[in-house]
């Protein structure tokens, strides 16, 4: 296959699309007689509703019903408790407007139907509700104390493995360690905020616009609460306005929506606020107890990660946190744990390198504070201990691991040896300037996928996956890929996705969809040309009647012989032979199949994290004024949406280490800062300049072109990356997350 | 009665050139009103509070936060939004500016990051790349565009104005 647009910077295919607004999000759809829904958020943390009095909200001008508990359609949803979804943790999954009971604050628990979004919107403030409160706990820090080891936990968890002795070689080792680190709740936020527009048909038909990290699932959930043959159901999201984790469980106003469109028969959408963005899913708080010994050489002899982290009292979410800690660096002393802490919030959910971005946090501080005892160069320490094979997975060796290669080119575009090892020693005017590094990792996984290719009488080529593209650029790669397959100009490729009548694709996320598409997409389109090839072979008199299919090649709409590109046939003439508008073909890959010849091996992405930081004593102020992320991902399929991904990872890893927080005020078991205004997240003022590499890294065992996916690995060790710099700078060491003018002043 | 039925506001604004009639309760943000009373669905809604910039819209070619503001008190004024700077095929510098430089994941952010920038331009305030990172800072974007927004609107400000950030 010649590589056109495979590897070369590619501009986003929907980019025109987006910047002159015609990009259309799950609340853009519209259609006549749409009514608006507006969710009544609960106020308390736990109790019950005593009493919910919606009469004057009923009296409001255009307001056509008012949905909770009290008289909740009787769906089979609160029935046979089939309510589980693709990304559900083990446990009793809540029910929107199940019972009286409230089981955390900001529950949703009424819904006002309107003619308009300003009519529902006013009648939800009229509603009153009385609460019993009962006793709740929201503080991990006291929840901690009672803390235990999760039953099943959720799909993906890991329970974390030990070995060797790992107490006696820590007593024993002649350079050590141990402190606390925490990381905070932060909440995903994407811009857009959740929306569902449910177009209703007829009894059981309708057509579903939801901000989703996956049709398929939206689809395969709505069916289950609702009892709907997934036939009579289509779900769309063409757009979606970001999701980071957020969209991978579907959320409660797609269910809403739902149930009062079919009980009310009429088309309804409902959109959160943002405060309401709060109410669900994020990412779980964590306490991370920490110690290292080393001998004299650096040479790390013992790892200890016991990990406590917060999860609702009703699911188990359990993230893979302490387990990096066992696989990032050679040691043979290993002991890990992983407790859950159960308060009254909701269940946390996946967000962005969720577990990796805490876990490695811990441990790339941890190996900063080793190193300055060491008196060793935190680079040279982690050559030191390099991680030959997965020890923590039967000592499998790595599919590819260019980390060596990230350390060393990231530091020489950083400078990193100009950096004096000794705090403040450096200042610009004022302020102390900084340098910090950190390593990252996070998992290259594939899953099962099926992808449909189709060509046409207008000589376009239509490829097409129940994906998602959440701004990661999906239909981007994909028109790539099925471009350079066919040898046609990428404008005549098209890319469809987000839509549950497309062939089966798996949720996006975990970094999985662009390794995941790039199987599914040749193979539909070798699939394709195979049929094509056989139909010209076929034809009377064919110029490749003595031809192979592995001897011909595809290029500008046509099939011809490589050995004689004399001989060569239009696929618009084969079209036209079949009598055909259109050739279609599906293939892609199972789950067993993709995973035999992964088996014996390791398979990751790699990242060194760089960090110059400008810090102000006096005010507590720290500025990121440079990064430098080194990345080995395997084959860049386009490296300039490739490096978007980096660039938000590593905003996201600066986010995480200086303003992101859930304030919970534990008198009220309630998020205070629950809005953009006081949920500080990095704006265009706080990023400095950030450069991006990608080591060049073979990889024939992770996917057949060797894509490893680059949705996580930016976010990984950029927080500890900072915090390191700030040490640097000052000689303060902030172990709990975010790193905030408050906690820097009163430590200095 | 329907809420329908009953008289409403009726008002003309002028969005992108074109008088525009919209029949409104006089509480409806110009957010809602050009979303869902006007069918452009390009301004987008992302806090509905002033605290975020999806929303930023163009009036009489000063960029304002549509959420935090009534439609009905825009009778008669100019209002531009992201369907009005340009088209697929003729697009305004800056939205090409975002497109070659990736300045966008989601899209999301972009029609009121680019709305932005336009009346950041028409400010004329900026003199240096601070300047610039200060002044386009109301505009939030969760995926972390922000370094390819700052090019794309840097080379944008240099090609108009041959000042030299
Ligand atoms: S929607 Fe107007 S500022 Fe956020
Ligand atoms: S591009 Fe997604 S929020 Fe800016």
């Amino acid at each position: 296959m010649r590589e056109n647009y495979i590897g070369k910077a590619t501009n986003r295919v929907d980019g025109p699309l987006k910047v002159t607004g015609q990009a259309k999000f799950a609340a853009e759809f519209t259609t006549s007689g749409l009514l608006y829904g507006v969710v009544v958020s609960g106020e308390i943390a736990k109790g019950k509703i005593d009493s919910l009095d919606d009469s004057e909200a009923l009296k409001v001008e255009g307001v056509h019903k008012v949905f909770s508990h009290k008289n909740r359609p009787d769906i089979i949803h609160y029935i046979n408790k089939k309510h589980e979804d693709q990304d559900s943790p083990y446990g009793e999954h809540f029910k929107p407007f199940y019972d009286e009971k409230i089981l955390f604050n900001q529950q949703p628990i009424a819904l006002v139907v309107a003619e308009t979004f300003e009519a529902a919107r006013h009648a939800s403030k009229l509603i009153k509700i009385k609460y019993s409160e009962e006793p709740f706990l929201t503080d991990m820090q006291i929840a901690r104390l009672e803390a235990k080891k999760p039953d099943k936990g959720k799909m993906g968890w890991e329970k974390p493995k030990s070995r060797g002795d790992a107490e006696k070689s820590f007593a024993s080792a002649e350079v050590k360690f141990e402190n606390e680190y925490t990381t905070s709740i932060n909440t995903h936020n994407p811009m857009e905020m959740f929306a569902s527009t449910v177009i209703y048909h007829g009894p059981g038909k309708l057509t579903i616009y939801d901000k989703t990290q996956g049709v398929m699932n939206s689809l395969g959930y709505v069916c289950n609460i609702f009892d709907l043959k997934k036939d009579d159901v289509q779900v769309l999201s063409p757009y979606v306005g970001g999701g980071f984790g957020s969209g991978l469980r579907p959320q409660y106003q797609l269910m809403l929506a739902t149930m009062a469109a079919l009980d009310m028969k009429q088309s309804v959408r409902v959109v959160l606020t943002r405060q309401q963005m709060f109410s669900f899913g994020h990412r779980p708080g964590s306490i991370n107890t920490f110690k290292l010994g080393a001998d004299k050489s650096g040479a790390l002899t013992s790892i200890y990660h016991h990990v406590v982290q917060e999860t609702s009292m009703f699911e188990e979410y359990t993230e893979n946190i302490a387990s990096w800690s066992g696989v990032a660096y050679h040691c043979e002393n290993v002991d890990l744990d992983h407790k859950l802490a159960h308060v009254n919030l909701y269940t946390p959910l996946d967000m962005r390198a969720p577990g990796a971005a805490s876990g490695m946090f811990a441990l790339e501080c941890g190996l900063d504070e080793l190193a300055l005892k060491l008196n060793m160069d935190p680079i040279e320490l982690r050559l030191k201990n390099f991680a030959v094979n997965d020890q923590a997975h039967f000592h499998r060796p790595h599919a590819s691991n260019e980390l060596k290669a990230c350390y060393i080119e990231g530091a020489e575009k950083f400078g990193w040896s100009k950096r004096n090892s000794k705090p403040r020693s450096l200042k610009d005017g004022r302020k102390f300037v900084g340098y910090g590094m950190a390593g990252g990792m996070w998992e290259a996984n594939r899953q099962a996928i099926q992808v449909m290719a189709a060509y046409n009488k207008e000589g376009k080529l239509t490829v097409s996956s129940a994906s998602s593209d959440m701004g990661t650029g999906t239909y981007t790669i994909m028109a790539q890929m099925a471009a350079d397959s066919f040898g046609l100009h990428i404008d005549q490729v098209k890319a469809m996705i987000g839509d549950s009548k497309l062939p089966e694709a798996p949720l996006s996320g975990g970094s999985w969809t662009a390794a995941s598409l790039s199987h599914g997409v040749i193979f539909a389109c070798d699939k394709l040309k195979k049929t094509l090839f056989d139909s010209a072979k076929g034809m009377k008199n064919s110029p490749l009647s003595k031809s192979t299919f592995e001897g011909s090649v595809f290029k500008e709409g046509w099939v011809y012989d490589k050995t004689d590109l004399t001989k060569k046939v239009s696929l618009l003439d084969i079209l036209k032979h079949e009598k055909k508008d259109e050739i279609t073909e599906t293939d892609g890959e199972n789950k067993i199949m993709g995973m035999i010849k992964q088996m014996p091996y390791s398979k990751n992405t790699h990242a060194a994290v760089f960090v110059e930081v400008k810090v102000d004593e006096d005010l507590g102020m720290v500025e990121v004024t440079k990064v430098v992320s080194a990345v080995a991902a395997g084959k860049i399929l386009n490296p300039k949406t490739a490096r978007s991904q980096i660039l938000g990872g590593v905003v996201w890893g600066i986010s995480q280490a200086l303003h992101e927080t859930n304030l919970i005020d534990h008198n009220f078991g309630r998020i205070m800062n629950h809005s953009l205004a006081e949920y500080h997240i990095t704006v265009q003022k706080d990023v400095g300049n950030i450069e991006v590499i990608f080591i060049d890294e073979k990889d024939d065992v992770t996917s057949k072109m060797g894509v490893k996916g680059l949705g996580e690995i930016g976010i990984v060790g950029t927080a500890a990356a900072v915090a390191n710099a700030i040490y640097n700078a000052i000689g303060m060491r902030i172990r709990e997350l975010p790193i905030t003018p408050d906690k820097l002043i009163r430590a200095t | 009665m329907n809420l329908s039925e009953k008289p409403t506001h009726s008002l003309i604004l002028k969005i992108n050139g074109t008088d525009t009639i919209l029949k409104i309760k006089p509480w409806t943000s110009l957010l809602d009103g050009l979303r869902e009373y006007a069918g452009l669905s390009g301004t987008k809604k992302g806090c509905d509070h002033g605290q975020c910039g999806a929303c930023t819209v163009l009036v009489d070619g000063k960029r304002i936060n549509s959420c935090l503001t009534l439609a009905v008190m825009h009778d008669g004024h100019e209002i531009t939004t992201i369907e009005g700077l340009g088209t697929l095929e003729n697009l305004h510098p800056l939205q090409a500016a975002f497109v070659e430089h990736d300045a966008f994941q989601c899209g999301y952010c972009t029609p009121g990051q680019i709305c932005s920038a336009v009346g950041l331009m028409n400010e004329g305030k900026v003199k240096t790349e601070d300047d610039l990172r200060e002044m386009m800072s109301g505009n939030l974007c969760r995926c972390g565009a922000y370094s390819n927004i700052f090019d794309a609107v840097k080379e944008v400000i240099n090609h108009k104005t041959g000042v030299l950030l």
